[in-house]
């Protein structure tokens, strides 16, 4: 007989608190399917009201940009500074802007 | 190398992402140039007290004693449960039995943040368990005393989970990522632990002869363990001048265990009850509470498997984990009948 703990495969759970809010990533848990995922999730990480929505990703679904270089990988953005308001110099008679 | 099954990319060359000194992937062929640059980026990120994530190069060392110290966290937290677990069909109202069940269960939830917290680092569940069931792996001392009577409960809350709140706040700031966020968590949730321990502990001092005179049994009993559940002296703890320098412990032993003394006389002193303890007295000139001798034979007794529970804590999560594993394994044929039959549909 297989050893059953072995194959409950793991998944990364992810929770929205509010409406209108976007799901944030909590944790993760092993579960042998999606909807035992999902009700272990309840019962986790939404003790305290924490979320009115849970998504179940199971962990080898996720592709993740490696995070060694992660300076070079972003590097282009670092010089672009005309990207932010802040870059733009208005008299002070324009208002707000 | 195993990455919680998150993929990354095919490896890039030295331009492209995924290079660069902190990354795991890089750490290919390995020379000895290429691994003093990962281990001065690690340092370096060490120092200016930046997270380590779970794919980025660590040393093999800080790897594996974070293993020990997440793992061995964990089972602290689900062996934790069976203490409490013990007064929950005695608890004398409603109202405390749905607090000790709510307790007990944060603890179960506490021991899964752990638990896949410690996974990123390459170990599995699995080798968790086996080392736990197998004896070799430790958990905190504490869980090792039995629960005599109600006022037990409130000791616990009050000590222990202040014990432990006391040594979980700094690791909330602790360099491995998933470690410190899992304890943010555990930290937003433990303070209702220790606030209805000492509710408890308040109802019975101020009730009747009998109810305060267990409350001060219990602290009788609880105290000097609870003194020892912040480890060895910093001149006996083997791991603390390692984990300090990696950032994974922020306080030392002593200083967190004279914060807790120095905490927690006013709050016994509030309840009317005497900590057993002569020596301990206000030291004017430090600023802090002198207390008496540690019984260290006692602790080293209770962690290497000596202490009153020890055998009856392993022998229930043995039965425990045996006696659900026909519940592992239905729970997977299910799911695989049911995959089987959608696939048909």
């Amino acid at each position: 007989m297989s050893d059953p703990t072995k194959e409950w495969p793991l998944w990364e759970v992810y929770i929205r608190s509010k409406q209108g809010l976007e799901h944030k990533h909590c944790g993760s848990l092993h579960a042998s399917d999606a909807q035992q995922a999902l009700r272990m999730a309840r019962d986790v990480y939404t003790r305290r009201l924490e979320g009115v929505s849970i998504w179940v990703v199971p962990s080898a679904a996720i592709t993740a940009s490696a995070p060694g270089s992660k300076d070079s990988y972003f590097e282009p953005a670092a010089d672009k500074i005309y990207r932010h308001p802040t870059f733009y110099v208005l008299p002070d008679e324009v208002g707000h802007m | 190398m195993y990455t919680q099954a998150i993929d990354l990319p095919e490896p890039p060359g030295p331009l492209e992402a995924g290079s660069g000194p902190r990354s795991a992937q890089a750490a290919g062929a390995g020379s000895e140039a290429a691994e003093q640059e990962r281990q001065q980026a690690f340092d370096a990120a060490i120092a200016a007290d930046e997270k380590i994530e779970p794919q980025d190069w660590m040393p093999e060392a800080y790897r594996r004693t974070l293993v020990r110290q997440i793992s061995q966290h964990a089972h602290s937290e689900v062996v934790g449960m069976l203490p409490e677990g013990n007064w929950i069909t005695r608890a004398p109202s409603l109202r405390r039995k749905a607090i000790l069940l709510a307790k007990v269960q944060d603890e179960g939830g506490h021991g899964l943040y752990l638990y896949s917290a410690a996974e990123t680092l390459g170990v599995s569940r699995d080798e968790m368990i086996e080392a736990l069931l197998s004896g070799k792996a430790k958990y905190s001392s504490i869980f090792n005393y039995p629960t005599l009577s109600w006022a037990d409960m409130g000791c616990i809350g009050w000590l222990v989970d202040g014990a432990a709140i006391m040594n979980q706040i700094p690791l909330c700031r602790c360099s491995y990522g998933p470690y410190a966020r899992a304890m943010i968590r555990i930290c937003k949730e433990e303070s209702f632990h220790q606030r209805q321990g000492y509710e408890l502990m308040l109802a019975l001092c101020r009730g009747t002869p009998a109810q305060k005179a267990m409350a001060q049994e219990a602290l009788d009993r609880w105290w000097w363990p609870v003194v020892m559940m912040f480890g060895p002296s910093d001149a006996e703890s083997v791991h603390s001048a390692q984990t300090m320098k990696w950032g994974i412990k922020r306080i030392s032993n002593d200083d967190l265990r004279q914060k807790f003394v120095d905490a927690t006389v006013p709050q016994a002193e509030l309840l009317g009850l005497r900590i057993p303890d002569p020596d301990l007295k206000w030291n004017e000139e430090r600023g802090h509470y002198d207390f008496g001798q540690i019984d260290w034979n006692e602790l080293w007794r209770v962690i290497n498997g000596d202490g009153p529970c020890n055998r009856e804590r392993l022998e229930t999560r043995r039965r425990a984990h045996e006696n659900g594993a026909w519940v592992r394994e239905a729970a997977l044929a299910h799911a695989r009948k049911r995959a089987a039959r959608q696939r048909a549909a």
